[in-house]
């Protein structure tokens, strides 16, 4: 029965073997121990690896080109970046869309996949959540710098001030201000609840008097007692099923940006779930482009197992269906209204100046994860490592193809128009990757990557033998 | 030990593994301790137990939090649209309901996420920087892979010569008096 259903191309039996066994979600032979000291270890260790400053740096560099920018925005105004009438929405909202997308799968991770008791997801939790974070710090800059007066961002939120107005509470994005900034604050709650028990076990474990200050303090005098373990877990669980409708509601409103405006090709009903799809989707590279890299160089292959990357593999290959669903919905809908504006939207979408572009976002984002479907291919690290990061830039294209092939070409041809990127659209984009870097690297070199308390539970050791136990 | 009573915390013993220390708290309730704690480096779901702690009202103050979230979130729309600036928008009514659900739902998210954090340190006393069960020797270590059962001075049952020798006689590694 199993041997008629196994794939005919692998040729040795030991293979096999490895197919049908689940591979773990740990390494053997780990303790309590064992795992506490190989995590808190890269935290505290004293001596930092020279690959990491020469990280941080070339980051660092690079966010320093984008705070170079952000100057020149501020004295110039946003006439500096590509966007005029009729493409009034660039790089701004299309890099805002990429990278709140982006933080999305760090949500899914620490709270879907919990609720969902996928425990799998332990250990990659922690960074996906730290880049949830830092993907929406990006985000959040570009609104903010929009906005083109920044230092006057705070007249979005409803405030009694003296000019007597109050923000416009019909519009999505007075919507996108609040579920924007709520989804920065639970995600934040959400990481920092989580690190606590892991500060603990760093104030513990420090030998320096000012990292023991530093991690204790942040550890806020957390001592593992029975009885904060279990309000802990009460809220972990219960912030998992606030952040799950969250990251949900959180795209739908980016998504209403678009769909609540008429114009072809933004005013459909299939973009909510289109988005949130696209978003897990683009999250789950993200986190598959870094944890690769990550668990070669900190040697964590015991941690992030083979496992772990299948099953990102499995997922994205899932949301990326549902992704050319989307696709096919939109050329659907474009045809089947009958809507002469929806019917041109498509065919200039695919045939009109941004034709090369809208071909590479289908070969990157439709054809490229089909190649998931194939075992070997989910097996192979540096495979998975290429098409996450395809699928990276196929999300970005397909957000530049979204927002730009509707907006350049208006209702009346008298006000057509092109648009492209310029020298200050680009340096802000590549300073944000830059930003996203340096918090990350900062983080990796100074917090837990993985959470330690949650890999302990994961020890089989961490079962309590009621056939040894005395009886409740 | 002069004044035993005044400066003692209780007495804590440390074991090794989950089911020591959850027997031994099974034991301890069985005993008659009641005013007892455990500490561990992960949650234990049966030490929770084991201690004699069921219930927290944690999930009841966040529904609250959430439902209180739901109000001002809408209330303050509805204020905002229709009482201090009502603007005409394409003829749309003021009290547009549909259009003030997003922000409602974010607010009621908002409200319920910081409660159940705030809720979570303030019911657990934290922050709290000093604890006299880190006078233990070997504390560290419940924050790594030791487990601790202490009883304390407080509980009507206590006597330091009894306590001590009951969780003695518990498979214990180490039993110690803890200072306040």
């Amino acid at each position: 029965m199993y041997k008629d259903s196994l794939p005919q191309d692998h040729p040795h039996e030991d293979v096999r073997v490895t197919e049908l066994t689940r591979p773990p979600v740990i390494g053997p032979g780990h303790t309590f121990s064992s795992v506490t000291d190989k995590i808190a270890s890269i935290a505290l260790s004293r001596r930092t690896p020279l690959g990491w400053f020469i990280g941080f740096g070339l980051s660092f560099m690079v966010m320093m080109m984008m705070m170079y920018t952000i100057g020149y925005l501020v004295i110039k105004g946003v006439g500096i970046w590509g966007i005029n009438i009729p493409v009034g929405w660039g790089f701004d909202i299309l890099n805002f869309v990429w990278w709140i997308g982006i933080g999305h799968a760090g949500t899914l991770i620490s709270a879907i996949l919990l609720l969902l008791r996928q425990e799998w997801r332990t250990s990659i939790n922690r960074f996906a959540e730290a880049m949830t974070l830092f993907a929406v710090a990006c985000a959040g800059l570009y609104p903010l710098l929009h906005t083109g007066r920044p230092w006057l961002a705070y007249w979005l939120f409803p405030y009694p001030n003296t000019m007597q107005l109050m923000p416009q509470f019909r519009s999505p994005l007075i919507w996108d201000v609040f579920a924007v900034s709520t989804y920065a604050t639970v995600s934040l709650l959400f990481w920092y609840i989580g690190l606590i028990p892991d500060f603990a076990t760093l104030r513990d474990r420090a030998r320096k008097r000012a990292a023991k200050k530093i991690y204790g303090l942040l550890a806020m005098g957390w001592r593992g007692s029975a009885r904060h373990w279990h309000r802990y877990e009460t809220t972990y669980l219960l912030l998992a099923g606030l952040a799950t409708p969250l990251v949900v509601s959180v795209h739908t409103v980016v998504s209403f940006d678009f769909a609540v405006a008429v114009l072809p090709g933004w005013h459909a009903t299939i973009f909510p779930p289109y988005f949130v799809a696209g978003a897990i989707y683009s999250g789950f590279a993200m986190v598959m482009t870094l944890a690769i890299p990550l668990r070669k160089f900190y040697g964590l292959e015991d941690f992030i197992t083979l496992r772990h990357l299948r099953n990102m593999a499995k997922i994205m290959l899932a949301t990326g269906l549902i992704v050319a669903y989307g696709y096919m919905m939109e050329a659907f809908m474009a045809w089947y209204s009958s809507n002469t504006y929806e019917e041109y939207m498509i065919k200039n979408r695919m045939t009109g100046p941004y034709w090369y572009m809208y071909w590479t976002l289908i070969l990157c984002n439709v054809i490229t994860p089909q190649f998931l479907w194939s075992r070997r291919v989910r097996h192979s690290v540096p495979v998975l490592f290429v098409i996450s990061i395809i699928v990276n830039i196929g999300m970005w294209l397909e957000r530049y193809v979204i927002i730009v092939t509707s907006l350049h070409r208006d209702f009346l041809p008298s006000s057509w128009g092109m648009y492209s990127g310029t020298f200050w659209d680009w340096s802000m984009f590549i300073g944000t990757i830059g930003l996203f870097l340096s918090l990350l690297f900062l983080f990796i070199r100074f917090l837990p990557m993985i959470s330690i308390f949650e890999m302990r539970t994961i020890l089989p050791q961490a079962e309590v033998n009621e056939a040894e136990a005395k009886e409740a | 030990m002069k004044t035993p009573r005044s400066t003692l915390y209780g007495v804590i013993a440390e074991f090794d593994t989950p089911t020591a220390v959850v027997s031994a708290a099974r034991s301890a309730y069985e005993e008659g301790y009641r005013r007892m704690d455990a500490f561990s480096p992960f949650p234990i779901e049966e030490l929770t137990e084991a201690i004699g702690f069921r219930h927290t009202k944690l999930p009841l103050l966040v529904l609250i939090g959430g439902i209180v979230g739901a109000v001002i979130g809408y209330g303050l729309q509805y204020w905002a649209s229709v009482i201090y600036y009502p603007l005409n928008v394409g003829g749309r009514p003021f009290h547009s309901w549909p259009s003030f659900i997003p922000v409602t739902f974010e607010m009621t998210i908002l409200v319920a996420a910081l409660t159940a954090v705030f809720g979570m340190l303030a019911l657990n006393g934290l922050p709290q920087p000093y604890h006299p069960v880190f006078n233990t020797p070997n504390f560290d270590l419940a924050s790594r892979n030791h487990f601790f059962l202490v009883i304390e001075a407080r509980d009507p049952k206590f006597n330091l010569e009894e306590t001590r020798a009951f969780l003695n006689s518990l498979d214990a590694r180490e039993v110690t008096d803890v200072e306040v």
